[in-house]
């Protein structure tokens, strides 16, 4: 399927990814109590805080060690340890979420043995949990950041089972979302989890703290989130489910921790994706049949591909978007008929990549869809919010999905997953084909235009 | 550090036109007036952050990050400097520097390939190479390769040496005007000059505030010659030198520059603002007096008179019909000091109240300032911790919060009106048409509907539950539920026992310094 392209210059114009330690930032947002510390100079915080806040509209708590060019050279120990100091007193999380930067990174700080001294030294510290994740910017994007973050999480916080004496909760399943999931749709997977008599476990679980809800105080901390007493016991959880390939290791490590079986999704949107969850989910329950919700659900998605496919058959479209969500979309819109003529993507790491469908997926930024998009052809955009000079450059409509999207309301209701969200996506995708009004003219056919002497002399009737 | 950059660090901080830095010591003028940053409750941007601000609105320029993705990756294309040409400066730049780059060392060539790649993708009048905390560690020398690379492709390449972790967003700012005056201003001669040619600095076009002024300045027959950097091109800053006068639009931070000029090339400069009537007018006043004075025709003062005669009068009987709406209405202001000043006289000329304002980067003479025009300093916070705005705002110690976006939440959370006045806003607010605008948009906040709604208990909150029976048949108003403007009126907005939410410790991040202009 696609084949990988690292084109080779030195320019990168108009970036698409979102740098790792943003993505570490927003998955610990995903944890009740919780404030990400992002160990560089506060400028990384600031850039990557305003990101967020106008993707989401919330305030974001974030902050950051203040790292200068003398901590720099000397290491920054004393500012981790004093960031936390000023945190507990301020905000009192109940999680600090640590993630490095690519100047902590370059002047080579050893943060978790940092960390490992701060913690000896500091029994006051033994009643917020700490976590740490190493995101150098110049590594990855977004979705890299945020599985690291996931992962270092589970590894911090989810105890080693004994693999004789492992209590299983029955019903118990977790859920690992990737990057790419808006609050929606973790919500919207919970609830098909649910649906089936199960219980799910999201980590992180962005539908409670970053869903937009009008809290009764200012608490200074994520607004909700994984509860941090409930992440042991994901140990004792029947399954592990991965929404997303860049997830594996973080769902690989965490099946080893409570010797469960792991699964990895890589997608939940599109009929063929969501029946290999529900399946999964039946098999999971102990059950051979689905509550008659779920099948009213699938019988309103059959029945949306059949209105939506004369508009997706054929459709010729060009998308940027992180690996995971790149491919979610692009194979719903595959099976619908439609084809990638251009796939632009951020980061190497994830495998997924190899099975995109489209002839090649670049690595590269949203010049690279402009010229794509204008080399194949395309008729639709699918890109985050920047992808708006490239659809104004092309005079094409754009489909905004991904990270950010700071130039409409409501990103965190975005839902694409499931048979509901599916559906609701084709038509996103239908519409976006059809508000292109399309007057057939008799000279786009190679006809002569009709003689003038046949028109009547008197105002001509404006086309509606 | 390098030592070049230490030492134009000690010298933006030793500013002699500065009025805070000429009332301190020598010692304390030594240190510089950066406050260092608290770690875990540090808020808001860094020195090339600052940089950025100053110089990204000249639109024609490729602006080039030097750095792995986040510094450029981040940030571009969030702000709202307008532009009446060229789109190029919207346009993100970075090198996206990979580890295997900073490991093997390949930052300066990678910087220079990318230069060429500039330039012969877009042909721009200049290209700026922003340093960054990383190269600057790794030590790529930037001003060599933008030296070899400006030979090697026959364009203006400006080396702006102000990485992240040397200070604060105001200090790169400082550094932005210092790097314009070393490389650039004074490389072009203009075709022909006035004698009512200006500068304007310190102004960057906010959603096009430049262009609510200057129909103004084009009636008065006032050029711009140079702009750092509203709408500029990049021959407006090449060209500064050759301006009569210089404005510095309310901003501290680039008066360095301004004194620079004066000094090297005998442009006097005057601090003003265009916020608010009375500043307008004030800065109109200036601007002529002082062209006047450097041989402008003197009929010009007459002409300036006649035109705030007109002006004011046409912007007071505009605002006229706004006033039974926003009279009585309380507003608190939180921003980043002095240039609203002038604003809240002309809101308090029409019945609003301003319950308060911060003086965080404010001098004596600006806090002398406000006691005159709030009548006390009763209302002067130094630093107000989003917890406590929230609480204060909360238990409706104001109607309206005008702030920057960084408190839009705390505002918007408290179930407090908010108005935009930094420079994230979408509605230009400048001059006398400008006011206008910002009293329709205190009137379309504050005023609407939606409120009323908002403060409605929700039905299992209220005190008498419905007959049972009744049901939706009684409707939403009916006995059970409370008048909508019951909790509306901004008196009621606690529930009876709910206390003032006070006594919570303070939140790390300080809410407006993220968003301002430097």
């Amino acid at each position: 399927m696609a084949r990988l392209i690292r084109p080779r210059r030195a320019l990168s114009t108009n970036p698409l990814k979102s740098s790792a330690p943003l993505g570490a930032a927003m998955a610990y947002l995903g944890i009740e109590g919780a404030v990400p510390l992002l160990h560089g100079a506060q400028g990384c915080t600031a850039f990557a805080m305003v990101h967020m806040v106008r993707h989401f509209r919330e305030a974001i708590p974030l902050q950051t060690t203040a790292m200068n060019e003398v901590s720099t050279i000397l290491g920054g120990a004393d500012q981790i340890e004093e960031a936390i100091a000023n945190l507990k007193k301020k905000a009192a999380p109940k999680f600090i979420g640590i993630a490095s930067t690519a100047l902590t990174e370059t002047s080579g700080d050893d943060i978790a043995g940092d960390l490992q001294d701060i913690r000896a030294r500091r029994p006051d510290f033994d009643d917020v949990r700490l976590v740490y994740a190493s995101t150098p910017d110049f590594e990855g994007a977004l979705e890299d950041g945020w599985a690291k973050a996931v992962t270092a999480i589970v590894d911090a916080l989810v105890p080693q089972a004994e693999p004789c004496r492992r209590e299983v909760e029955q019903h118990q399943v977790n859920i690992l979302p990737a990057a790419y999931l808006t609050p929606a749709e973790v919500e919207e997977i919970a609830r098909l989890v649910r649906a089936f008599g199960l219980t799910p476990i999201m980590l992180p679980d962005l539908s409670t703290s970053l869903d937009g809800h009008l809290a009764e105080d200012w608490s200074g901390r994520s607004l909700g989130g994984t509860p941090l007493d409930i992440i042991p016991t994901m140990a004792r959880s029947k399954a592990t489910f991965a929404i997303g390939e860049s997830m594996a290791e973080a769902a690989t490590l965490l099946g080893d921790r409570g010797h469960m079986p792991v699964r990895v999704f890589p997608a939940l949107t599109g009929l063929t994706a969501v029946d290999a969850f529900v399946s999964a989910l039946m098999g999971l329950a102990g059950v051979t049949d689905a509550p008659a919700a779920i099948k009213r659900e699938r019988a309103r998605l059959q029945d949306a591909m059949l209105d939506a496919h004369f508009h997706t058959g054929g459709l010729r479209y060009a998308i940027a978007a992180e690996p995971d969500l790149a491919y979610a979309l692009s194979t719903a819109l595959e099976s619908m008929g439609a084809e990638a003529v251009c796939c632009v993507t951020t980061s190497a790491a994830n495998p997924i990549i190899d099975l995109i469908p489209a002839d090649e997926a670049t690595v590269g930024d949203l010049g690279d869809l402009e010229a794509g998009a204008r080399a194949g052809g395309a008729t639709l955009l699918i890109a985050h919010a920047h992808g708006r000079h490239v659809a104004a450059a092309l005079g094409l409509p754009l489909l905004r999905a991904g990270f950010p999207i700071n130039d409409r309301l409501g990103a965190q209701d975005a839902c694409r997953v499931g048979y509901r969200g599916t559906r609701a996506f084709l038509f996103e995708v239908a519409n976006a084909v059809l508000a292109q009004s399309h007057q057939p003219r008799p000279e786009a056919f190679g006809a002569a235009p009709i003689s003038p002497e046949f028109e009547h002399d008197g105002p001509q009737i404006v086309p509606h | 550090m390098s030592g070049t950059l230490k030492r134009t660090v000690q010298d933006a901080f030793d500013e002699p036109a500065c009025a805070t830095n000429r009332a301190k010591s020598a010692t304390a003028r030594k240190a510089g007036c950066a406050k260092p940053l608290t770690p875990g409750a540090a808020a808001g941007g860094c020195a090339f952050d600052g940089a950025m601000i100053t110089l990204q609105p000249i639109v024609d320029v490729a602006h080039l990050v030097h750095a792995p993705l986040a510094c450029g990756g981040n940030s571009w294309d969030n702000r709202g400097s307008a532009s009446s040409g060229s789109m190029l400066y919207k346009t993100g730049f970075t090198t996206d520097l990979t580890e295997l780059d900073i490991v093997m060392g390949r930052g300066e060539r990678k910087l220079y390939r990318a230069i060429g790649e500039i330039v012969e993708a877009h042909a721009p009048p200049a290209v700026f190479v922003y340093a960054t905390c990383v190269t600057a560690m790794t030590g790529d020398d930037i001003v060599a390769v933008c030296k070899a690379a400006a030979q090697a492709f026959a364009t203006p390449v400006i080396p702006v040496e102000v990485p992240g972790f040397a200070g604060s967003k105001n200090l790169g700012c400082k550094l932005a005007g210092e790097m314009m005056f070393r490389h650039v201003i004074g490389t072009r001669e203009p075709a022909h000059t006035t004698d009512t040619d200006i500068n304007i600095i310190g102004d960057y076009n906010l959603s096009g505030e430049l262009w609510q002024v200057k129909p103004l300045l084009d009636r008065l027959g006032i050029r711009i010659l140079g702009s750092l950097s509203a709408d500029a091109r990049y021959r407006q800053v090449a060209q500064m030198h050759r301006a009569r006068v210089t404005m510095l639009v309310c901003s501290h931070a680039l008066q360095g520059l301004a004194r620079k000029l004066e000094e090297t090339y005998d442009i006097p400069y005057f601090e003003g603002s265009f916020y608010g009537i009375s500043d307008t007018s004030a800065a109109l006043r200036s601007l002529c007096a002082l062209l006047v004075k450097r041989g402008a025709s003197a009929d010009l003062l007459d002409r300036c008179e006649a035109l705030i005669a007109e002006e004011e009068a046409k912007v007071r009987a505009a605002l006229e019909p706004y006033r039974a709406r926003v009279t009585g209405k309380r507003v608190l202001l939180y921003t980043g000091g002095h240039k609203t000043w002038s604003i809240v006289s002309a809101l308090q000329e029409l019945g609003v109240e301003v319950v308060g304002t911060s003086v965080r980067k404010a001098t004596d003479n600006d806090k002398a300032r406000v006691i005159q025009v709030m009548g006390t300093e009763a209302h002067m916070y130094e630093n107000m911790a989003p917890r406590d705005m929230y609480a204060t705002l909360k238990a409706s110690g104001a109607d309206i919060l005008m702030s920057g976006a960084r408190s839009q939440f705390v505002a918007l959370k408290a179930r407090t009106a908010w108005i935009d006045v930094n420079q994230e806003k979408h509605e230009p607010y400048a001059g006398y048409m400008g006011m206008v605008d910002l009293v329709r948009a205190i009137d379309r906040s504050v005023n609407n509907p939606m409120w009323a709604q908002l403060h409605r208990p929700a039905p299992w909150e209220t005190t008498r539950p419905a007959a049972p029976g009744l049901g939706a048949a009684e409707g939403a108003d009916g006995p059970g539920a409370p008048q909508a403007n019951d909790c509306a009126s901004g008196q009621d907005r606690l529930a009876p026992g709910e206390p003032a939410d006070t006594a919570n410790p303070a939140d790390p991040a300080d809410p407006a310094s993220d968003f301002e202009d430097c």
